[in-house]
């Protein structure tokens, strides 16, 4: 292990400050706010309402389309709106990562839109969002079976670091990349994983190490989730 | 100074009231509701395993010995018989469509609209673009339902003016065996229809009761679910016609 103490001082379990809001958008059927520390993400839910073009209409339930992006001014650099590649792999992944809690089967031939932008991105950005998206349709009256928690574990020069930011994310050890970053999420109650995404390299046993990481610091998404719609009135 | 002292020491003497009122229980998505065999699971819940759990985000409620969860927020899904109030988005050669705030489709055939419609005629001289309508739903189907203005009580409307709120927030409005409605109409002497797709047209004869009477129904949605709410309206209404 050469990773001994973490950029911000945290400790490896630690996740970076979170807060939640519920009902940030007013003209939207239900939306939500999520930060970790620097990454901060807002999430509107608007339907069921009716899907156009019509191919696309499922008569047996309705469907869902997640739409992602970072704003131009959340990153250093200015980011070019509007979808790209990055942009639209994280909207398919994060609308399969909600799929499982959603049923729309009270509503065939309509469509639920969920939009995600990012206003401040400091690294799990798409965790972020999936937690904001998860509230927000819940808050929207949508039938769920449970609620879904993100989190982002990276393998960090031998450590597993709950959280990671983006100095984290771009470790190097002379001159090589040493980290591996993971996206998580699980549906919070029945302990499922729903999304896990790798970059970079690591082992199996690491791998377990990192899911079990996840799996508390989702617990604790859970409860500020809870606590957030719990809020509203 | 002493005035803006006073309205502050009543807002907080509010607010204490409300800490005060007996809240139903806010569940989320997922949560487990009631576990073993005590509970039978009604609306909005399902049984998983030994657990009965919410699905969607509302107030819990246990009535004997079922538990239900009454939704606090989600769009109109339109069921036979109900009174809606639309707007009319287009017109075809057979009928007129309609905007009932739901996802669905709403349409009315001519053979559903009351008085006769010699052939040939311009339809848009019934029912304009742009038109409020009372009208009943008596069908749905899978793309969507029918309605019918044919009954009493179903018709354009002409005059006072409609707000929208939250469907899932109508019976509060309506209050038991109408009496949250019936109070407002007594207090502000208007007439008040409130659809179920959450569209209520309010008539008085001066414009400022019909404001009050507005007044009160958001009232209502902001507080809905509070202990003693139609006192609190009729209170608010007292106050204000002073």
């Amino acid at each position: 292990m050469t990773y001994t103490k973490r950029f911000d001082g945290r400790k490896f379990d630690e996740m970076r400050e979170i807060e939640a809001k519920v009902g940030v958008i007013p003209r939207a059927d239900g939306s939500a706010y999520f930060a970790f520390g620097d990454t901060k993400a807002i999430a509107a839910v608007y339907g069921p309402r009716p899907l156009h073009p019509v191919f696309l209409q499922n008569p047996e339930k309705g469907i869902i389309r997640v739409y992602y992006d970072m704003l131009s001014f959340s990153v250093n650099e200015r980011k070019k709106p509007g979808p790209a590649r990055r942009s639209m792999e994280i909207s398919y992944v994060t609308k399969k990562a909600l799929e499982p809690i959603i049923n729309l089967s009270a509503f065939p031939n309509t469509v639920t839109d969920v939009f995600i932008n990012v206003i401040q991105a400091n690294a799990s950005t798409r965790c972020a969002g999936i937690n904001a998206a998860s509230m927000a349709l819940a808050q929207a009256g949508i039938p769920m079976t449970d609620l879904v928690g993100a989190v982002s574990v990276g393998f960090v020069g031998g450590a597993i670091a709950t959280d990671v930011i983006k100095e984290e994310e771009d470790y190097e050890e002379d001159g090589e990349k040493m980290v591996s970053d993971i996206a998580m999420a699980f549906l919070l109650r029945s302990q499922k994983l729903s999304l896990l995404q790798l970059d970079g390299k690591i082992d199996s046993e690491n791998l377990k190490k990192a899911i079990e990481a996840a799996k508390k610091a989702c617990a604790k998404i859970y409860e500020v989730q809870k606590k957030a719609l719990k809020e509203t009135k | 100074m002493e005035k803006d002292k006073q309205t502050m020491e009543e807002s907080t003497e509010n607010s204490k009231i409300i800490v005060e009122e007996k809240k139903r229980e806010l569940v989320v998505p997922g949560e487990i509701v009631s576990s073993g065999s005590a509970f039978l699971p009604g609306e909005n819940t399902q049984k998983e395993g030994d657990e009965i759990i919410a699905t969607r985000f509302g107030l819990l409620d246990k009535e004997g010995r079922l538990v239900k969860v009454i939704p606090l927020s989600g769009i109109y899904l339109p069921r036979m018989g109900n009174i809606v109030i639309g707007k009319v988005e287009d017109i075809t050669f057979n009928g007129w469509l309609m905007n009932i705030n739901s996802p669905y489709k709403a349409f009315l055939p001519i053979s559903e609209c009351q008085g006769f419609i010699r052939k040939g005629e311009d339809l848009s001289t019934i029912f304009a673009i742009g038109d409020m309508v009372i009208a009943q739903v008596i069908a749905v189907k899978a793309k969507g339902v029918d309605l019918t203005t044919r009954d009493r009580g179903l018709h354009k409307i002409d005059n006072g003016l409609t707000m929208t709120i939250n469907s899932s927030k109508v019976p509060r409005v309506i209050g038991k065996q109408g009496s949250m409605v019936s109070m407002i109409k007594q207090e502000t002497g208007c007439n008040i229809v409130v659809g179920q797709n959450g569209v209520v047209w309010i008539r008085g004869d001066e414009i400022e009761k019909e404001l009050l009477a507005k007044e009160a129904i958001n009232l209502i949605t902001e507080k809905s679910f509070t202990d003693g709410l139609t006192d609190k309206v009729q209170a608010f209404l007292e106050s204000k016609r002073k």
